[in-house]
């Protein structure tokens, strides 16, 4: 299973916890998954089955670059940042 | 660059040069000094025009029977519109048509992806003509056509507003303080629920217990920094003239970092179609990230379609500072600690920036970045984006990142003093390497931070004595991120063998020069021989920003895919002719070869004029969504004299290290450390937003907003480092942003050293720094007499 | 509107005659009227440089004077620093060392330096800053700008390729 690490201020929808063990293929079956364990915690990172434009996510260690469709493998590590820009 | 021979190992010895170059095809022809045409200084393809007047910017363009468009301002910082009355100004000879608000659909109030950010398009299109509100002094209110630009100007006057004028949030303090004038009617963040208030979002970031990482440090610095807003400072001011044509579809000529930014979000505002619009990308003087976004784009085809004409506007210089998209202020609480040993164990930070009339600071990106150079075993980050009657903040080469080091690096500084380790030595001992955690979580690929100490530690400005009374040398470090995304390239084959090079990438800095060094390496022709254009939104595929240091990096990767598609289309020519397998030709230094005895080897320039009898034109192609990032890092060394009479501070000598990866034109990559040394430079000592107790900006323009020039500063030596990206096929990281991030924490500690003083806010222009020197005076002469 | 004059200057070398408003900064007239729009608008106020022109052997920002003031003068604008095709060594050397980046400020810069050589062919580094601090670069930290002009001096002092200034 993927691990998931939530974002600190998220942690209140998973009981406090930090790092989340998830199962799918893709970034949008891995949120399905965590959807059905922690229903509050997905709004705030996914808009109309589509990652919110606030949000960039980090599968081990790159920013992905097929939103929901990005692959997920068995031992990868999630994370959820700020979107952010560049001058 | 000499070699030697140790071993079996090629090792290369080059004084900047640092980087083990192992893992990387490229890389390895880089190591072996293979490489042909990267790495050289040839003179840009578009230097003549530049040199000679006749490159054309947004602001030389002109068409028959074009109009000149102006814009209403707001003379207040914060005040209802309640009536806009326009008949005077229409009636004015020559005016041909005026646009407010109410020419503009209603745009949706929600969050959309839109280039490198998230964009609201209600804030987007409220900010081009306000709708009801004015949220700083020089909003936008309306906008003329007129025959020229002078009788727009005049008619500016006649056009008559009522306001209700409101009271002013001007800081990040008085917005987040309790029963704050709000400013935004529906704002809302998750922490207050359905409460109004003015700060749009908090973000957080932790590691460990902080707590007991400060329960173990021996020294704790606690300090509160202020940062003024500042402008990127581009010389050219903001231009548009769209063309609206009878059939629906409209053309904007502009100078912009992105021109399918400027489509999209054009036609969000103008509630047109995205294939309606084409952009034409001007020459673009200077952006820094300020021309990341639009403010007269959408106005001069709104104009256009009421008037039927060309309409161009250009901004003054004081629409440019009043009205386009400076950086954040801001206030930052900071808390560090170390062991006596010296490793850092704990940081504590609290962060607010000023993000302007709408949501939008770079605050997460400053959290982001505050500690990214250290491992820290127990953070705690909060940062804030609060909104404030102040123009909404654009991009500035590493956004957020340049507020954020000046608290840091000079925190930093005083638990180094603390613990008697030199500065640079402790940033080595806690400094990031490949596998270390990065502030976000994932561990760090390959990266040259401490490599970049090194090279500043081994400089000969470094190493040399600072001597004379009022003097001192400061170091600090910088981060930043760069970008991917998307880059579309096209490489075509002339039928003389020589080829051009088509992007989406403004060129903001040279990049056309590192484009065709790209594709001449992998083509093995000389770089005279390849032309870069910078094509319009029609003619090349969807190509993100000239910003987060992302050309060379990511429209790199797209025309080095590109014109590896060309030399494989170009080798199946060749083996058709042959009679042979494509594995057993092959491409080099320009040539077509068969692999072992065979035919005599055929040039490209012998190829390209049979290219219509073997098969037809040969057009390589590559889009790409660039994955492989290679974040920069920086470390700077400042020698400064303060004057103790007035406050001023003159920079001896300044020395700046990054990691490029690999430097592609080594030449114009100097520049860009230099370049953005020199604005740090500038945010440190003089530059800041002047604002009144009404909230008006009061210096408008260049003599009080007032930038370095070549008298200010002294040379700036660039050492360029090369620890190669491996997620990028020629090792490149990008290098157009983290230079600006150290210098400002960089003469604060050498100011301490010169002076004694901790100084805590920018700009430390001489009012400041003199006020500090004679409270440190009195405190010190104070203790004496007590003691 | 008001009446236009017409203007009789020497520009570049040929006797030029322009009709402008009393009201147009001698840049407006340049750029908009003559179509040189080498000369660039950065300010409006004499703060940038990026408007330079020479007048009459002396360095103007052509945004402070006024179109009409121009009469009987003799200018000189970056259109005309090139002879025949043939570039002058200082916009060949900015090239070489790669002296500008976005180039908005580099027409301004170069007459700025043309008029500095004029004056004085063997200037120091402090005299090429001196002479160049009313003209800002916001993209280079002017470092290459200033060997620049120092090599093309050199050059045009006869002194070879002016090593001595290159990196």
């Amino acid at each position: 299973m993927a691990t998931v690490v939530i974002p600190s201020l998220l942690r209140k929808f998973t009981g406090g916890a930090e790092r989340v063990a998830a199962d799918g293929a893709t970034l949008r079956e891995l949120i399905r998954t965590l959807n059905a364990r922690f229903p509050e915690l997905t709004g705030d990172l996914v808009e109309n089955n589509e990652i919110r434009p606030s949000i960039a996510v980090s599968v081990d260690g790159e920013i992905a670059t097929s939103g929901m469709l990005e692959p997920v493998r068995p031992d990868s590590e999630v994370h959820f940042i700020p979107a952010l820009g560049g001058g | 660059m000499r070699r030697r021979q140790s071993g079996d190992t090629l090792v290369l010895i080059e004084a900047q040069l640092t980087a083990s170059q192992r893992g990387l095809t490229m890389a390895e022809t880089a190591a072996s000094g293979n490489f042909k045409v990267i790495g050289t200084r040839p003179v840009r393809p578009d230097g003549v025009d530049k040199v000679t007047g006749r490159a054309k910017f947004g602001a030389d363009y002109s068409f028959p029977g074009m109009l000149h468009g102006k814009v209403l301002r707001s003379p207040h910082a914060h005040a209802l519109i309640k009536l806009i009355k326009i008949d005077k100004a229409l009636a004015l000879p020559g005016v041909k048509a005026i646009v407010t608000s109410a020419d503009l659909p209603e745009a949706e109030n929600k969050s959309e992806q839109a280039g490198e950010m998230a964009v609201n398009p209600r804030h987007l299109s409220a900010n081009i003509l306000a709708r009801g509100k004015v949220l700083y002094d020089g909003h936008a209110i309306a906008a003329v056509a007129a025959t020229s630009p002078h009788i727009a100007e005049e008619a500016l006057r006649l056009i008559e507003v009522d306001y209700e004028i409101l009271p002013p949030v001007m800081t990040v303090d008085a917005a987040m303080a309790p029963g704050a004038p709000i400013l935004i009617a529906d704002l809302r963040n998750k922490e207050e629920g359905d409460k109004p208030t003015n700060v749009a979002t908090h973000y957080q970031f932790k590691r460990g217990d902080v707590e007991a990482g400060f329960k173990s440090a021996d020294f704790i610095v606690e300090r509160e920094f202020n940062t003024a807003m500042v402008h990127q400072g581009y010389i050219e001011p903001h231009n548009a003239v769209g063309i609206y044509n009878a059939d629906g579809n409209a053309t904007i000529y502009c100078s912009t970092q992105g021109i399918f930014d400027v489509r999209l979000l054009s036609s969000q505002v103008l509630g047109v179609e995205v294939g309606k619009i084409r952009v034409v990308p001007a020459e673009i003087g200077g952006g820094f990230g300020g021309k990341t976004t639009v403010y007269l784009e959408p106005l001069s085809v709104l104009l256009s379609k009421k008037t039927g004409a060309p309409v161009k506007l250009t901004m003054s210089r004081a629409e440019v500072l009043r009205a386009t998209g400076p950086t954040s202020g801001s206030k930052i609480k900071i808390k560090m600690g170390a062991t006596r040993d010296g490793r850092l164990v704990a940081a504590q930070i609290w962060m607010a920036y000023e993000a302007g009339a709408y949501p939008g600071s770079p605050v997460g990106a400053g959290a982001m970045t505050i500690v990214a150079p250290y491992t820290v075993e127990n953070f705690l980050i909060d940062g804030y984006d609060v909104v404030v009657n102040r123009p909404k903040t654009a991009a500035y080469r590493a956004p957020g990142a340049t507020n954020a080091a000046f608290a840091s690096e000079t925190v930093i500084d005083e638990l180094a003093e603390k613990c008697g380790i030199d500065p640079l030595d402790f940033r080595i001992k806690n400094g990031v390497q490949e596998g270390s955690p990065q502030v976000v979580g994932p561990p760090y690929k390959r990266i040259g931070y401490l490599q970049t100490v090194e090279a500043i530690k081994n400089s000969p400005h470094y190493k040399s004595k600072l001597t004379g009374a009022n003097r001192g040398r400061g170091v600090a470090s910088g981060f930043w991120f760069n970008a991917g995304m998307q880059s579309s390239a096209i490489v075509n084959i002339h039928p003389d063998g020589t080829a051009s090079v088509v992007t989406g990438s403004p060129d903001i800095g040279g990049s056309r020069a590192s484009m065709a060094m790209i594709a001449a390496e992998v083509l093995g022709i000389p770089m005279t021989d390849v032309r870069p254009v910078v094509a319009d939104t029609d003619s090349i595929g969807h190509t993100d920003v000239t910003a987060g240091s992302r050309v060379t990096f990511a429209t790199g990767m797209a025309v080095y895919e590109a014109a590896r598609d060309a030399a494989r289309q170009l080798v199946e020519r060749a083996a058709k002719a042959w009679e042979k397998k494509p594995e057993e030709v092959e491409l080099r230094d320009g040539m077509l070869h068969t692999k072992g005895n065979g035919v005599p080897p055929v040039s490209i320039k012998q190829l390209a004029p049979r290219f219509p009898r073997t098969g037809g034109p040969i057009v390589g192609r590559a889009s790409l969504n660039a994955r492989g990032v290679g974040p920069a890092f920086a470390c700077a060394c400042v020698d400064v004299e303060v004057d103790p009479e007035t406050g001023k501070v003159q920079i001896l000598r300044a020395t700046v290290a990054q990691d490029a990866g690999k430097a592609i034109h080594p030449s114009y990559v100097e520049g860009q450390m230099q370049g953005g040394t020199a604005q740090g430079i500038g945010w440190a000592l003089n530059e800041e937003y002047f604002y009144d107790a009404k909230g008006i900006l009061r210096n408008t323009g260049l003599l009080d907003y007032r930038m370095p020039t070549c008298l200010d500063l002294p040379a700036i030596d660039a050492i360029i480092v090369e620890v190669p990206n491996p997620g990028h096929p020629l090792g490149v990281r990008g290098v157009g942003e983290v230079s600006i991030v150290p210098p400002p924490a960089a003469i604060a500690n050498a100011i301490y050293r010169a002076t004694g003083v901790r100084m805590t806010e920018t700009p430390m222009s001489p009012p400041k720094l003199l006020k500090a020197i004679l409270r440190h005076r009195s405190s010190a002469a104070n203790a004496k007499a007590a003691g | 509107m008001s009446k236009k004059t017409l203007v009789e200057a020497t520009i570049n070398g040929e006797a030029t005659e322009f009709l402008c408003e009393p009201r147009q900064s001698l840049l407006e007239c340049l750029r908009d009227v003559l179509e040189l729009t080498g000369s660039k608008e950065g300010c409006l106020t004499g703060d940038c440089g990026a408007c330079t022109i020479i007048v009459d052997g002396r360095v103007v920002d052509s945004c402070l004077m006024l179109g009409v003031e121009a009469n009987g003068k003799t200018i000189s604008t970056i259109e005309g620093m090139a002879i025949a095709g043939q570039l002058h060594p200082l916009q060949r050397k900015f090239l070489e060392h790669a002296a500008l980046q976005c180039g908005i400020c580099t027409p301004g810069f170069l007459m700025s330096a043309k008029s500095l050589l004029d004056r004085n062919p063997n200037p120091s580094e402090a005299d090429v800053r001196y002479a160049l601090a009313g003209n800002l670069c916001r993209c280079t930290g002017y470092d290459k700008i200033v060997r620049a002009v120092l090599d093309a001096a050199a050059e045009m002092r006869g002194c070879g390729a002016g090593k001595a200034a290159t990196r």
